[in-house]
């Protein structure tokens, strides 16, 4: 099969208009992927679908992403001038990346059998901008998938064919698989708590008396 | 000895002379204890324990409990075997309820009996005893069918001593006793209530 850029040159070729990023993987697996622009999703995807050289008919697997606010330091060289002298100074500048939601394909063609090409799209916010177009009229396996990654992480897929909760149940507000989901507060007794499971422990403690000693949190059975 | 009980010597006396001697109670329980039927369904891999028990090798029948119905209205015991998920929780009681008196629940496993490794998870319900009453708790994961065998005669053992007159009658024959318990909404962030307070009393937590 191709190299990425060989298959992001020939896909803006045919459609035109759209962007493609190649978005490198650096570890082992080396898995890089497409990163495609909303706008011409769905015809790019088409164009994966139907290309003879590609034939990217089979969509094994569709999941989230959730990219948090980031901020970045990065030191810059400044020229300030200094008790009446001008010099470089470094300084700490602090760079705002916004968070987004991915939704990530992985694409294998039975017919040429070959594969994966992944692709990815992803949205402007985590908030109310958080639409993707549907690759469901593109490929019939996507449609679960997408309504999980809907129930899961929010991200809405305009022209999915029946975009409902499908884990979680309909009344249900929260997305549990993005990164600042906070699940309901239901502690009981852990008897060998660690890492986050001992800080939320620590929140359900009795508060410490006067005398600080060897203690230990023990359970008693209510019922007496 | 509670006053429903024969004298033992008594009765291997007579039962010497040929005379079989019992009580309304200890009949009743005898035949409730052996015909004990369970309500067939599974949710998880302790179900596929449960299939083993009442399977050929393992044999639930010899206890008199292969008689799995598919039908709560028709079952005695609820075995909640494996991972009760929010989602399910509310059909489970909704089941329970929907079951005829005398019933019993066996909580088969660590999933069913406190949410198991899925315990910090967000989808999970952190033991069903927060919401039906459970009579026997089978740890393991998933426990074997020697354990469910077990549990089941620790349930007929129990079904035995049960009184059906006097101060300490069986809850089924107490009008004050609840038999159905509230089914859970689902609720916008967790199950409505958490748990069913009167029922599930969690541990203290206290210094020493």
């Amino acid at each position: 099969m191709e190299s990425l850029e060989e298959i992001k040159a020939r896909v803006e070729a045919a459609v035109p208009g759209a962007k493609i990023e190649v978005v490198p993987n650096a570890a082992v697996a080396a898995q890089s992927s497409l990163l495609l622009d909303r706008e011409h999703a769905v015809a790019l995807a088409q164009f994966f679908r139907d290309d003879p050289a590609l034939k990217l008919d089979h969509c094994s697997n569709v999941t989230g992403v959730d990219w948090l606010d980031r901020k970045v330091a990065k030191k810059v060289k400044v020229k300030k001038v200094v008790e009446g002298v001008e010099k470089e100074v470094e300084e700490t500048e602090e760079e705002f990346f916004p968070g987004y939601l991915e939704a990530v394909y992985h694409l294998f063609s039975m017919s040429l059998k070959h594969g994966p090409v992944i692709i990815r799209m992803r949205t402007p916010d985590r908030a109310a901008g958080a639409h993707l177009p549907s690759l469901t009229s593109i490929w019939r396996s996507a449609e679960f998938q997408e309504r999980e990654i809907f129930d899961l992480y929010g991200i809405k897929f305009d022209g999915h064919p029946d975009l409902r909760r499908i884990l979680m149940w309909d009344e249900f507000e929260d997305f549990p698989m993005r990164k600042d989901y906070k699940e309901p507060d239901d502690y009981e007794y852990e008897p060998t708590p660690h890492d986050e499971v001992l800080e939320k422990a620590q929140q359900h403690y009795p508060p410490r008396p006067q005398l600080d000693g060897a203690e230990k949190i023990t359970a008693t059975d209510s019922h007496g | 000895m509670s006053e429903n009980q024969i004298d033992e010597g008594l009765r291997s006396e007579l039962q010497k002379r040929g005379v079989w001697v019992t009580s309304t109670q200890e009949l009743y329980n005898w035949g409730r204890r052996n015909s004990i039927w369970p309500l067939q369904f599974g949710l998880a891999c302790c179900a596929i324990e449960m299939i083993a028990t009442a399977a050929s090798r393992y044999d639930l029948a010899r206890f008199g409990g292969e008689v799995f119905r598919p039908s709560p209205r028709q079952a005695d015991l609820m075995i909640v075997a494996g991972t009760v998920t929010k989602k399910m929780a509310p059909q489970i009681v909704r089941l329970y309820n929907q079951m005829p008196d005398p019933k019993y629940v066996i909580s088969m496993g660590a999933c069913a009996i406190s949410g198991g490794p899925f315990k910090q998870g967000y989808n999970v319900l952190k033991g069903i005893d927060r919401y039906i009453p459970v009579d026997v708790y089978i740890p393991g994961c998933p426990p074997r069918p020697e354990a469910l065998l077990h549990a089941f005669m620790e349930l007929q053992r129990k079904i035995k001593e049960q009184e059906l007159t006097g101060k300490n009658k069986a809850a089924h024959l107490d009008r004050a006793q609840p038999s159905e318990f509230p089914v859970p909404d689902f609720g916008a962030h967790d199950l409505e209530p958490p748990s069913n307070p009167n029922i599930f009393h969690p541990p203290k937590l206290e210094r020493v």
